[in-house]
């Protein structure tokens, strides 16, 4: 933790400076606020205060039927909302024992890998952003635009898109829709390669990330990181092959680990180039369930006009573009669920900060809390 | 300027008696062109700035679009239209600001680029002061601006505005020293610091082929070439060593708490360095106002012209960094220059001595 700046610059005290970092930053990725200690420009302590953007999504869920809450589950994590409607359908299906039929399996692996697709184009541009690079930024942005359009095509909206619902999904896939994803693959594969010329491989790049805010395995396992971040310092976890949900264990897909290839395991870089690395995998997922997908049958399972599960608890897990994105809910029989909790991936990868980003500088506190691709809607909640 | 403006005065019987009005009236008449073309710069090159960047990232940049008030085309009103609103914007002094550094910190970083720029030619005779020292004296006022900048800081009471400064404090004394340095192996070759004199120097072919400009001279000139470049780059604080205004990390550095005419003054003296730096690096390296065809495209026209070409292929480069690279951390960029600039620039120098010892 920072001993190779210790090294450099010796061991000198001064006066510690508070500093506030956001709420109101522009690196804070939404509405956190850091409370850091800083001894000249090193760190010392960094407090997170959570918050700012809480909407009581939990409570509200006891007083929403069970229909009702997916909305609300698409503003926790607002950049990956898919994979919010997946986790609570899946969640809702098993607490009420409902099968959904096999086409519905595939079009939710194809619109949550989609929507991963997105969510981590969003965290490669903005960990650019972060340590100085603009342009790579709105490279991802441009190609996010066009997932983001082929989801106005399939249900309305592009950020919030209450596509998944218990017992099946909103609308079956437009005409031309499936073409159109098959063309954005062949459009998007040779991408890949573009952001890593411009910015993976960028010497001043590999400066800014490699070696700094290392997350060794057992703290990252002890905090409960999940997710990339998890994968970056090297264990190989993914709900997606070791816990499969929905229709996962069909396809064939390689989950990448960190190898500290730049640097050590597990740090900023290698966090963001597991990123890059589940890109193409994402990539393999879409392509294989696109061409396994049966083109006909309906898109809703046969389910009672009350969603009224049996009552009973159930806890059920899916990897979301942050991680392992937990629902637990409780049912007391009636329609409306008696406890419903969320447990965020970006939480306990904020959890850490202060540990891996102690001794380190200001600057690299911005690129190692970029790394950890938080949103605060989830956090919040 | 100032000496051919006293020559017509001395002519006139009013004004000969009294040699001080007269110099002020010959230096405020060299002046004010000199300011004005500060001003059109800054217009021009942002909106070079803003074109360039956007056609790097895929987009369009300032358009102007549909009837009634718009950027006109292509966006080129984007700039002016952004000077009247910076104009006419409020200005906003914070409550706990020291009010007189404050104030006074704009201007005085204003100023120290403004003196650079009244010792930079733009051919043979249009030059505003022409000085027999002319490189040493813009090395000399391109460190006054660190002051406007370290006040900015501190007098905010903003502890972004203080982080910046600080930075800036550091990274603009320790980079002088290489590019000062690099500087040197051009006046070792031409033994002079007058800018006539090192542009002569550079008449001329070599290698046949080649103007004979100190670039294409030997190869420690080339690398002298890159080093002050660089090294300038970090002078006028531009990606990758933006460290000062860091957007992601400190807001807007130095200047976060300004707004308005006083902030803009920061943004004008940017882009004068910039140029500064762009039109050093063409007069000394290469060539100045000579043309690239040796012979050829001769005279005062378009000695201005070559000159222009050059300092705006440079600043292009600038920009070209600024929307590529991302950005170096403190304690990287002062290792960079200390450990690999500082002693890369004493090679060029004793490289040239020999070169020009041994091989001439």
């Amino acid at each position: 933790m920072g001993i190779a700046v210790e090294k450099e610059l010796g061991a000198f005290r001064g006066e510690e400076m508070v500093l506030n970092i956001g709420p109101q930053h522009p690196s804070t990725h939404g509405v956190l606020r850091l409370k850091v200690h800083t001894d000249g420009e090193i760190i010392t302590k960094i407090i997170p205060y959570i918050g700012y953007l809480h909407r009581c999504f939990e409570k509200h869920c006891e007083n929403l039927t069970y229909e009702q809450a997916i909305p609300f589950t698409d503003r926790c994590d607002y950049i990956g909302s898919m994979n919010n409607n997946f986790g609570y359908a899946v969640a809702v299906e098993q607490l009420m024992e409902i099968k959904v039929p096999e086409k519905v399996e595939f079009m939710r692996v194809i619109v949550a890998e989609m929507n991963r697709i997105s969510s981590h184009l969003l965290a490669l541009g903005t960990f650019g952003l972060d340590v100085g690079a603009f342009t790579p930024f709105l490279y991802c942005f441009r190609d996010r635009e066009r997932i983001l359009d082929l989801f106005e095509m399939l249900c309305g909206a592009r950020l919030l898109y209450n596509y998944i619902w218990v017992g099946g999904v909103s609308h079956d896939f437009p005409v031309g829709w499936v073409e159109k994803t098959y063309d954005f693959l062949d459009y998007f594969e040779p991408k890949i390669n573009e952001y890593n010329e411009l910015l993976t491989y960028n010497k001043i790049f590999i400066e800014r990330s490699a070696d700094i805010g290392v997350i060794p395995s057992d703290i990252a396992v002890s905090y409960g990181v999940t997710g990339p971040n998890l994968r970056g310092s090297g264990i190989r976890w993914d709900l997606r092959k070791d816990d499969p949900y929905s229709i996962y264990d069909r396809f064939d897909f390689d989950i990448p680990i960190g190898t500290g290839a730049m640097g050590s395991v597990g740090d900023c870089w290698d966090r963001y180039y597991v990123r890059v690395r589940e890109l193409e995998e994402c990539i393999k997922i879409i392509r294989q369930a696109l061409d396994g997908m049966p083109r006909d049958g309906d898109v809703h399972a046969t389910l009672p006009k009350k969603i009224r599960p049996k009552s009973g608890h159930v806890y059920s897990r899916t990897e979301s573009p942050r991680g392992d994105l937990g629902y637990y809910i409780v049912s007391d029989g009636s329609d409306i669920p008696s406890r419903l909790k969320l447990r965020s991936p970006a939480f306990t990868a904020l959890s850490c900060l202060d540990e891996i980003a102690r001794g380190w500088m200001i600057s690299d506190v911005i690129a190692i809390l970029g790394s950890l691709d938080i949103v605060l809607g989830e956090i919040d909640r | 300027m100032v000496d051919y403006f006293l020559e017509i005065f001395s002519g006139i019987p009013f004004l000969a008696f009294s040699p001080n009005l007269s110099f002020v009236l010959a230096a405020t008449l060299a002046g004010l062109p000199l300011f004005l073309f500060m001003a059109v710069n800054a217009l021009v090159a942002v909106y070079a700035e803003r074109k360039v960047s956007a056609f790097m990232q895929d987009r369009l940049g300032p358009m102007g679009q549909g009837v009634g008030l718009h950027a006109g085309k292509w966006g080129i009103l984007q700039t002016a239209a952004d000077a009247v609103k910076l104009m006419t914007k409020e200005d906003i002094i914070p409550a706990t600001a020291d009010r007189k550094l404050f104030v006074m910190a704009p201007f005085i970083l204003f100023i120290g680029s403004f003196l650079a720029f009244a010792a930079l030619p733009f051919n043979e005779h249009v030059v505003a002061a022409d000085f027999n020292i002319g490189l040493f004296y813009i090395l000399a006022m391109g460190s006054v601006g660190v002051i406007g900048i370290i006040l900015a800081g501190y007098s905010s009471n903003n502890k972004w505005s203080l982080y910046g400064a600080m930075r800036s404090a550091a990274q603009i004394v320790g980079y002088e020293i290489p590019a000062g340095l690099s500087l040197l192996t051009v006046i070792m070759l031409s033994g002079s610091l007058a800018f006539k004199d090192i542009v002569a120097a550079q008449t001329g072919t070599t290698l046949a082929v080649l103007p004979n400009w100190f670039i294409f001279d030997n190869p420690f000139t080339f690398v002298a070439f890159w080093l002050f470049f660089i090294a300038g780059l970090a002078e006028v604080n531009r990606t990758p060593f933006d460290l000062p205004e860091a957007e992601s990390e400190l807001v807007a550095g130095f200047h976060t708490e300004y707004s308005g005419m006083r902030w803009s003054f920061f943004f004008l003296t940017e882009y004068a360095n910039m140029f500064i730096v762009a039109g050093v690096a063409s007069l000394v390296f290469l060539g100045g106002w000579l043309s690239p065809i040796p012979g050829y495209f001769q005279g005062n026209l378009w000695g201005i012209f070559w000159f222009m070409s050059k300092a705006s292929f440079l600043i292009f480069v600038m920009m070209w960094f600024r929307w590529t690279f991302p950005r170096l951390r403190t304690d990287q960029l002062m290792r960079l220059c200390w450990k690999f600039f500082l002693p890369a620039s004493f090679v060029t120098i004793i490289g040239v001595g020999f070169w020009d010892l041994l091989l001439r």
